[in-house]
């Protein structure tokens, strides 16, 4: 009966492991469970994961799309059941990491009700020659190969011209696994309808369906429906030797091409499909069925091994109650050749999860110690891939990876025939496995680092184009100034007209403003008109490193402060680090206020330029931001000698140096903008108020954690916001709590002031909350 | 008289077969990479600025001048200061401080969005232009270009910006060194 | 820890494959018996007792558990290989000493087993043959061709004491192996029909009594063949290469040049061709490697039996081909699938 005319092309090696098939191949697919919670992964596919797009708590029908694909690569997901959608969180998947991966969990309402569904028209979309119509329906219906490798259906049926040869991969060559088996013993005539669609799709010239000559049920139901289906297929029945199954052994037994890594096998005119994934294509342009469920093996150490068409999303506990419990400790989900023990057996059936087996001690013994190498080359013998594995285990170990690409460690297909056979009980796959995640994490590191390197470089050629504009247009305005012509000089500067003129006046003020206080602040950068030189300085310049150092500085003291010892020591520490930021700080601020006119003058001019398209948008930036960064800046200022005051001496007498710090910020800040409107003016300093309300509150709060006399502290703070409030000479002298100071806002732009006093104030609370935490544990 | 024609045997052959050398070389020059590109291949092009220098170009021309150590690397690690070590036939350095700049998880700044106040700052510190948003706009950074610099931390006046590690999924997971009892643990 | 796939493995532990290996070795080692008497069972535990001895004391210098390593078997056929190849008569101490080379210094000091660039137990044969000469030419006659009667008692006595029985010199049961015979027959510009006129060379079809013993590990060997535990490649281009250049030169001058039958059945070849050569730690591995590795161990072993001081070879060609092993595998790497000459993805040349 299974004789085949056929010649059959062995391939390389391959191992015969014990089949243990008649486990669970004796009785028919039973129809699985209805779980009561379903944990449905968005990733069904390699690719992205599939975007959700149902939310908690949404009544889904069976067969409903919960997902939609992302990207070409990815696949729809549905809901395999009728239900509400209890949760979309991350939670633990099917794979060997064990890692949390986006979920969908639905809870079932037992009735099972399909939504409506519309067949689609394939044959009339064929006939149009719409194979794309097809192929974008099958992605919508998530179908994926369902061998094992998830690889999106559609993409596999794209054919510009006709295909050689079509194989359908029924091979099932893992031992235990049988659902492939099942599925065309009983299934044989849909099966064969699918491989009419797909043969149709892709054109092909000949049908050939690879199965090994252990499963001649299989193979008789299968001739025995390609008699009636009026296209020419041979079913080939192969020799039972793993791993037959891979596309690429069983397109070398069946044709004779080899396919080497990194080349897909439609270019030597070959494509192949799993048996179930065939089924899968059927059931969706015939029967408009998503795949929602999928045939799955039990077997192992169950109580009553056999095959079950589960549904997607039924957790494995469910599935191994149906199959009458197992006492194992250990589940290997897929086969016993490649596939990982799962994490946990709450996670939920995925479309690649073909087989479920339970680790009974008899046949799964404890592995033997690994012994070292002999060398004895029985692996190399039994690769199917003529690799040399014993020296790829070598280059592995020694994490020589250049090496082990070199001895095409990238053509392994993991199959684990190496390892099977390795005398010296090594775990040969384990190594290769290792490898290649370090090369491939090599990989994305050498890229990302290629992508911030042009983006730095681009930046810095952004930054030398605006500074070499700016430059051009300051020497414009500045050469005819003497002459003492403006209307000249906006005519030579090639300026359009009279409001460039106004706000290169302004930037000019603004520009003298900066030098002025960088004198002030005794900073010896070079004032900003000589920076535009046009030439990438290799040494940091002193304003950078003051910048770099900084940031330093910060997270160090952020992380001293975290693991500080006593109160007392951070205190004491803190403040001295402080006042150093402190200082810093100022100067950046003065020095900002510059920077930030010039970039307003810049960007102005990039918005002529139509490649400036990586430019943050900063052409909104005017004098009223420039205030409000300066009342920021001013703010976190006092915010921070608050703190430090409030941490260092809990005496009464911190408020009064708190009272000082902010008032030489912010003062500094009203100096730097006499330009100003008084609109401005007059905003600019209620914000500045909130600020330091916000800060006071802050501080209070510290100070209410660090120190006993809180309460005093606490209302010499709201002084401090008074003081600062009447100097600004806009807020009612009652302006003892944010909620006193709103009113006064109000009249201006309450909105806006408000939402900034909102935010000091939500990081003032989260940072004292942190304090008071971090005090909590060290008392 | 025998030794003069072996003497002028040998200039000889030593003239004609170093003038065919020396034409190989110019006739078959093959052009390398300068120094400094290969150098800056192996920094992590965080652009940081904690070695010193304005970024990862200007610390590779400063290692290939020989004006600094090859040290001065955390976010490259030990592995990078080992692979310049190798490029430059130079002895493995440790760390300077002692340690401290060992080797530290890939991390991504995150602004937290109810505190931000769309001042900017942090868009003009940051070197590779990872953060997008307009003035008083809610800013963003773009995670997958983010280098985890920390240099838009200090400008941020309201400090909403945090550094988080980022975690490994299912797709940068790695497979782990197989580990191996054949030794006892001494 | 997590179980990692592949989860079922086939069970073919290191130890069955050295039992097999052993186990080859016994109707060698029965013929040998039969020819020259019980003294070499004595050798045989003399070298065993030592191997493992020498093998656990490294192995706990070296912090390794003694267990798993002593109970591999691969000692064992290290010590009984030397064993083989010493004189069946030399002093106990010789085989001790061998052996401790052979386990401490060729296989641990490299790193233990797997480890080992050269193959121990002939590290340990060059050694002796090397460092005393002439107690390894003390080979003693086939006991068919002694005039006096040597009882195993007296062989054990005297590869322990030294003493032979009252009125018996070592002289007068000392006789050269046929290799030796050869060697010295040549050089004493003797014509080769002439030196196989002599007793030793009396042995049925076969060109010596020790032919007979090389016939016996011939049948191991194929043993070996036939159970998987060793690959063809090795064995075949070592006797073909050593068939195929003493069959020419034999052509060419049958008076001074043996003949291939000769070469294949005297001294170590069949030995070597099956239970040395084949080692896989110290040989090459890819398939074509093999058939080089073979090939020139057999090139050099007829070239040092031919033109070399030394009457045999193998040892000699052995350590010399081990050199290279490593040198041979990375130039003769094979196509992997899908990469063969003239398939689609044959482009990637390798270094």
């Amino acid at each position: 009966m299974l004789e085949t005319t056929r010649e059959i092309f062995p391939f390389h090696g391959g191992v015969h492991p014990p089949e243990m098939k008649d486990l669970s191949n004796r009785s028919p697919i039973a129809r699985g469970p209805l779980p009561a919670q379903l944990v449905i992964p968005l990733q069904q596919s390699i690719g992205n994961p599939a975007k959700c797009v149902v939310n908690v708590g949404d009544i889904v029908g069976k067969g409903q799309l919960i997902a939609a694909p992302d990207g070409n690569l990815s696949v729809a997901v549905h809901a395999p059941t009728s239900g509400r959608i209890v949760a979309i969180d991350a939670r633990q998947v099917a794979h060997p990491s064990g890692l949390a991966e986006w979920c969908v969990t639905l809870e079932s309402d037992g009735r099972d009700e399909w939504i409506a569904r519309d067949k689609f028209d394939w044959r009339g979309a064929l006939e149009r020659g719409d194979g794309k119509a097809i192929r974008d329906y099958l992605q919508l219906m998530g179908v994926v190969g369902q061998g094992g490798a998830v690889f999106p259906s559609h993409l596999k049926l794209g054919g510009r011209e006709a295909l050689q040869t079509l194989i359908i991969n029924g091979a099932e060559c893992e031992p235990y696994i049988t659902c492939d088996d099942r599925l065309m013993r009983e299934r044989a005539i849909e099966i064969v309808a699918g491989i009419g669609i797909v043969r149709k799709m892709l054109n092909a010239r000949e049908v050939l369906i690879g199965v090994e000559d252990n499963k001649p049920e299989a193979v008789h139901a299968l001739r025995e429906a390609l008699a009636h289906c009026g296209f020419a297929a041979e079913v080939v029945v192969v020799p039972t030797l793993y791993p037959s199954g891979g596309a690429k052994q069983l397109i070398k037994l069946l044709t004779n091409k080899e396919v080497p890594s990194g080349v897909r096998s439609t270019d030597l005119g070959v494509q192949c499909f799993n048996i179930a994934t065939i089924y899968s294509i059927y059931a969706a342009l015939e029967q408009a069925e998503p795949v929602i469920s999928r045939i799955v093996t039990l077997t192992g150490g169950v109580a009553k091994p056999g095959n079950v068409d589960a549904l997607i999303g039924t957790p494995i506990d469910d599935l191994l109650a149906f199959a009458g419990g197992s006492s194992a400790r250990e589940y290997i989900y897929g086969g016993p050749m490649m596939g990982f023990t799962l994490p946990s057996t709450a996670v939920g059936l995925t479309k690649a999860g073909n087989c479920v087996i339970a680790m009974d001690a008899a046949s799964f013994p404890p592995k033997a110690p690994e012994m070292p190498c002999i060398r004895c080359g029985e692996c190399a013998v039994a690769c199917p891939q003529e690799l040399q594995p014993m020296d790829l285990y070598w280059f592995s170990r020694s994490k020589n990876f250049g090496k082990a690409q070199e001895w095409n460690l990238f053509d392994c297909i993991e199959c684990g025939a190496c390892a099977y056979v390795c005398p010296s009980s090594i775990q040969l796959v384990d190594y290769y496995r290792f490898a290649k995640s370090e090369i491939w994490e090599a990989e994305r590191a050498k890229k990302s680092a290629d992508t911030a390197r042009q983006r730095h470089e681009f930046k810095q050629f952004r930054e030398e184009r605006e500074k070499a504009e700016k430059a051009a247009r300051l020497a414009a305005k500045a050469a005819p100034k003497p002459a003492e012509t403006a209307a000249a000089a906006s005519a030579d500067a090639g300026a359009p007209a009279a409001d460039a003129d106004d706000k290169a006046a302004k930037i000019k003020a603004a520009m003298a403003r900066a030098a002025a206080k960088k004198a002030e602040a005794g900073d010896l950068a070079a004032p900003p008109t000589q920076v535009g030189n046009g030439k990438v300085p290799h040494v940091l310049s002193d304003e950078q490193a003051a910048k770099i150092r900084a940031s330093m500085e910060k997270r160090a003291a952020e992380k001293a402060a975290q693991e500080a010892l006593s109160p007392e020591e951070r205190a004491a520490r803190d403040a001295e680090r402080a006042a150093k930021i402190e200082a810093a700080k100022a100067a950046a601020a003065a020095k900002k206020a510059g920077a930030d006119t010039l970039v307003e003058h810049a960007s102005a001019s990039s918005e002529q330029d139509a490649s400036a398209a990586d430019t943050p948008a900063k052409s909104a930036l005017d004098e009223e931001k420039a205030a409000k960064i300066r009342a920021a800046m001013a703010a976190a200022a006092a915010k921070k000698a608050a703190k430090e005051a409030g941490a260092a001496s809990p005496a009464a007498a911190a408020p009064d140096k708190d009272a000082v710090a902010p008032s030489p910020a912010a003062s500094t800040a009203t100096e730097a903008a006499p330009a100003k409107a008084a609109l401005d003016d007059e905003k600019a300093a209620k914000i500045r108020a909130a600020m330091a309300a916000a800060a006071a509150r802050k501080a209070a709060k510290e100070g209410g954690e660090v120190a006993p006399v809180a309460e005093p502290a606490a209302a010499s703070m709201t002084e401090v916001v008074a003081e600062v409030a009447a100097a600004a000479g806009t807020a009612p002298a009652a302006a003892s709590t944010p909620e006193a100071v709103a009113p006064a806002a109000a009249g201006i732009d309450p909105d806006k002031a408000a939402k900034i006093r909102a935010a000091m104030a939500a990081a003032a609370a989260k940072k004292a909350a942190k304090q008071a935490a971090q005090d909590e544990g060290q008392a | 008289m025998s030794f003069l024609l072996a003497l002028a045997v040998m200039a000889i052959l030593a003239l004609v077969l170093g003038a065919i050398l020396g034409f190989a070389a110019i006739k078959y020059k093959v052009d390398e990479d300068p120094l400094v590109d290969k150098i800056d291949a192996i920094l992590p092009q965080t652009q940081c600025g904690q070695c010193g220098f304005p970024g990862c170009k200007p610390y590779a021309t400063a290692i290939a001048n020989e004006e600094a150590e090859i040290n001065k690397c955390p976010p490259g690690g030990e592995d990078g200061i080992r692979k310049l070590a190798d490029l430059l036939g130079k002895d493995f350095v440790p760390f300077d401080d002692g340690g401290a700049s060992a080797e530290k998880a890939r991390s991504v700044a995150i602004i937290r969005e109810d505190t931000c106040i769309g001042c900017t700052l942090c868009i003009q510190a940051c070197p590779v232009d990872a953060i997008v948003g307009a003035a008083k706009h809610l800013h963003t950074v773009i995670e997958s270009e983010c280098t985890g610099c920390e240099l838009c931390i200090a400008p941020c006046p309201v400090d909403c910006i945090d550094i988080v590690p980022v975690g490994e999924n299912v797709n940068t997971w790695k497979w782990r060194y197989p580990i191996i009892q054949l030794k006892k643990v001494a | 820890m997590m179980r990692t796939s592949p989860h079922v493995v086939k069970p073919t532990p290191l130890q069955l494959v050295m039992l097999k290996v052993a186990g080859a070795l016994l109707p060698g080692i029965a013929v040998y018996v039969y020819v020259f008497g019980a003294g070499i069972v004595l050798q045989l535990l003399l070298a065993t007792v030592t191997a493992l001895l020498t093998e656990a004391a490294c192995l706990k210098l070296r912090n390794y558990p003694v267990k798993p390593f002593i109970t591999d078997g691969s000692a064992v056929v290290t010590a009984w290989l030397l064993a083989l190849s010493l004189p069946p008569l030399s002093s106990w101490w010789m085989i001790v000493l061998a052996t401790v080379i052979a386990i401490g210094l060729a296989k641990h000091l490299y790193g233990g087993l797997g480890q080992n660039p050269f193959n121990p137990a002939m590290v340990g044969f060059a050694v002796m043959i090397v460092s005393f000469p002439a107690q390894m030419g003390r080979w003693n006659a086939p006991l068919s061709l002694l005039s006096h009667e040597l009882t195993s008692w007296q062989q054990f006595g005297y590869i322990l004491t030294g003493q032979l029985p009252q009125g018996l010199a070592f002289d007068t049961l000392a006789s050269a192996t046929p290799l030796d015979a050869v060697k010295t027959g040549l050089t004493q510009q003797h014509a080769l029909p002439d030196i196989l006129q002599g007793a030793i060379f009396q042995a049925g079809w076969l060109p010596s009594e020790m032919g007979w013993i090389a016939a016996a590990y011939l049948l191991g060997g194929l043993f070996l063949l036939q159970q998987r535990v060793i690959q063809w490649h090795k064995p075949v281009a070592f006797l073909a290469a050593l068939l195929a250049f003493s069959g020419l030169f034999h052509l060419i001058d049958p008076a001074r040049y043996a003949s291939p039958l000769f070469h294949a059945f005297s001294g170590a070849a069949i030995l070597g061709a099956f239970f040395i050569i084949t080692d896989p730690v110290s040989a090459p591995t890819t398939p074509l490697g093999r058939l080089i590795y073979g090939a020139l161990i057999g090139l050099l072993t007829w070239l040092i039996r031919t033109y070399g001081g030394y009457p045999d070879g193998v040892a000699f060609a052995v350590l010399i081909m081990n050199i290279a092993a490593p040198f041979i595998d990375q130039y003769t790497q094979p196509a992997v699938f899908g990469r063969k000459r003239g398939s689609v993805g044959a482009k990637g040349g390798k270094a």
